[in-house]
């Protein structure tokens, strides 16, 4: 059940690896928590979950994985924990207490019965969120589970146990970032990333003091590459068509980032991303790359900025064929997700007035699949499109297909699949 | 193992995720990373889980500047070279010139310590993973002398992090996690009485009241947190405002008494003017 959930959640896209797996139970072994579903919840969120913009996906999954929370402790209580249950019951139950479950045909027995009373009530409270312990005649109850100790259910002025996940109280911590102020460039500029690298021709002053010192005084110079910006940018630009009244603010920004970054590519398109972009927007035929050769040439360390208005017809989007001047065999989406995956940095900036991106069918569709990561393209949204760059994307909630084997030859191809 | 337990002080609030992630830290021994707002008490919780369970507490705060290196030993080889010129007797033995950093001293304690690595995200990228075998195993080895320093007590490791960087996976594999969130009115009333246990409720229930409101204003770039309201209701209590000043009936005043404990920027100041202002004339 535990390794259902497990994979229940890689496959949600949450980064959990099996040493995490081992964690959860190493600590549900060591009775860290008590049996109860909330605080299984709590425990298994610290043990699998390592970043705050996951916890809304943890949350949907675990409401997937564990709905009808009786069932959860029911089926726990079948594999984990002979060993966990005796471990805190031994913790909680005094010396007379003990005596008595004695009494009743000792641990083994007792557990069994508990079995069974969970595998019954399973049937009989559908919907309620007590397991055990309502009547005043279960052995359980007049034995010692007292209601700090083993408490089986979520009673007791906490909230329910299994609103706490339904709630999903952290859905705005997915992906929120923070605003900040600069201008263009200097925002831009928090893009750098310093590394040395290449031939060392510069004088290390505390090193070489730091090795003259340690051969006891004999000069030992020292030197070190120069520090240069080493991030990696490919620029992606709309143009033509709605572009056309956006292109000032779009060729300030192209300036800007031509004088400030060193590795810097640039390509465009038209509309939505499909199977070719071209890099000379002047000599389109000339120039194309094809988008799954550019996916493969750079790698996942590239800033991703694509610029465009997405206003278009919804169809370009989700439809293969949708494109307005080609044949596409695969939608719009596809070639985005592809995209999103092969670059985790990856931003979208938006030319258009923020008050009519809720209008724009086309403008939501492509925030959707980018999970938000698509910023105005003014300062300030630059600047939050620059802090969203420095953090990679949480990984797509699918797992975008791969790509077509054989790449469409020619632009009037009409073999849709 | 002796059954170490952390469930809040007096002078602290946790909530039970948070209490229980500490909980599972000390039962295993792994470090437990806390990330949250700015002002949720993260640095604080060390603090309250040394006094709570009676252990010594090392304090490593990170700053940019910071290695890794540091907080293992460090070797002093410039005092050792000025040492040998001078003909001290010292320099015979290189063990005198390494100058041990937070995490042998915490490694040395001879009852389990709580060490704090705060704000580790202030570090270079790869200072985590430098850290990924100290962390692990409780064990380093000094080069310079060819010893293995080993922990005596496995230290109950608490890291704190501003999300300003992003922690590499291999050493995020090895922590619990938990998330400060943003306490809920409820949490918050326990917090202020565990602070100020002689407030007045009607003062209380006026200043949370403005205090959510304040928050819930959308485009702030700092939104105030809980150490600022902590704050703001001790400057209330000293220039003894009355419960009737803060209800903002009042059309004189467009904003809360005080409210440069709360907002920290003039851009927010204005922007919650012109909101109050606007919200004044549509009633």
């Amino acid at each position: 059940m535990l390794v259902r959930f497990f994979l229940d959640l890689r496959a949600a896209g949450v980064p959990v690896a099996l040493n995490e797996l081992l964690l959860l139970l190493e600590a549900l072994q060591a009775g860290v928590a008590r049996p109860s579903a909330l605080q299984f919840y709590h425990l298994a969120r610290a043990c699998l979950v390592k970043d705050e913009r996951y916890y809304d996906r943890f949350d949907l999954v675990f409401t997937r994985s564990f709905a009808g929370a009786e069932l959860t402790v029911g089926q726990l209580l079948a594999q984990v924990p002979a060993q966990w249950l005796e471990h805190a019951m031994a913790r909680f139950l005094s010396e007379e207490e003990k005596r008595r479950v004695q009494a009743l045909g000792g641990w083994q027995k007792l557990l069994d019965t508990l079995r069974e009373r969970l595998a019954e009530q399973q049937g009989r409270h559908s919907g309620g969120n007590k397991w055990i312990g309502t009547g005043g005649t279960s052995p359980f109850g007049s034995h010692g589970f007292n209601p700090e100790g083993i408490r089986m259910g979520g009673e007791g002025g906490q909230r329910r146990a299994v609103k706490v996940w339904e709630e999903r109280a952290f859905r705005n911590l997915d992906d929120a970032v923070e605003l900040g102020t600069r201008n263009l460039k200097l925002a831009l500029r928090r893009l750098r990333r310093f590394a040395r690298e290449g031939a060392a021709d510069q004088l290390d002053l505390p090193g070489t003091i730091e090795a003259t010192a340690r051969r006891a005084g004999l000069l030992d110079l020292r030197l070190v590459p120069q520090r240069r910006n080493a991030v990696k940018v490919l620029l992606f630009l709309d143009v033509g068509g709605s572009m056309d009244e956006h292109v000032r603010v779009c060729e300030q920004l192209f300036s800007a980032a031509r004088s400030e970054f060193q590795h810097l590519h640039y390509f465009y398109f038209h509309n939505c991303i499909y199977e070719r972009l071209w890099q000379d927007s002047q000599r389109r035929a000339a120039s194309r790359i094809d988008t799954t050769t550019l996916l493969r040439t750079y790698g996942r360390a590239y800033r991703v900025v694509v610029v465009g208005d997405a206003s278009m017809s919804p169809y370009e989007i989700t439809q293969p064929g949708g494109s307005i001047e080609h044949w596409n065999a695969e939608a719009g989406a596809v070639w985005l997700q592809r995209l999103c995956a092969a670059f985790p940095h990856l931003v979208w900036l938006n030319p258009a007035p923020t008050r009519q991106w809720e209008y724009g069918q086309s403008i939501q569709l492509v925030r959707e699949l980018l999970g938000g990561r698509m910023f105005p393209l003014t300062l300030a949204g630059l600047d939050q499109a620059i802090a969203a760059l420095r953090r990679a994307a949480v990984t797509p909630l699918a797992p975008p297909p791969p790509p077509a084997a054989t790449p469409v030859t020619s632009a009037g191809d009409s073999s849709a699949p | 193992m002796t059954t170490q337990r952390f469930s809040g002080t007096d002078r602290y609030v946790a909530t039970d995720d948070l209490t229980l992630a500490v909980n599972a830290a000390i039962t295993l021994g792994r470090p437990l990373l806390i990330k949250g707002e700015p002002g949720t008490g993260k640095t604080q919780l060390a603090q309250e889980i040394a006094t709570s369970l009676g252990c010594p507490l090392f304090e490593w705060h990170i700053k940019s500047t910071s290695k890794a290196q540091q907080g293992l030993y460090e070797y002093d080889a410039v005092s050792r070279l000025r040492d040998s010129q001078l003909g001290d007797a010292r320099v015979h033995d290189i063990g005198n010139y390494i100058v041990k950093g937070r995490l042998w001293e915490a490694f040395r304690s001879e009852q389990r310590p709580v060490l704090l690595i705060d704000e580790i995200d202030k570090a270079d990228i790869e200072f985590p993973n430098d850290l990924l075998r100290e962390l692990d195993r409780m064990e380093f080895y000094v080069y310079e002398t060819r010893e293995l320093v080993q922990a005596r007590q496995r230290p109950i490791v608490l890291i704190t992090s501003n999300n300003e960087k992003e922690l590499p996976d291999a050493f995020l594999r090895r922590c619990f996690f938990h998330y400060i969130r943003f306490p809920d009115e409820a949490t918050m009333r326990a917090i202020v009485a565990v602070h100020f246990p002689d407030l007045k409720q009607e003062l209380l229930s006026q200043a949370l009241a403005t205090f959510f409101e304040v928050r819930g204003t959308a485009g702030l770039k700092k939104k105030p947190s809980t150490s600022e309201l902590l704050d703001w209701i001790k400057l209330l209590l000293a220039e003894d405002i009355a419960p009737e000043v803060l209800r903002g009936d009042d059309s004189r005043k467009l904003i809360p008494a005080l409210h440069g404990a709360l907002l920290k920027n003039e851009q927010d100041v204005q922007l919650f003017e012109q909101l109050v202002f606007m919200h004044r004339r549509a009633r």
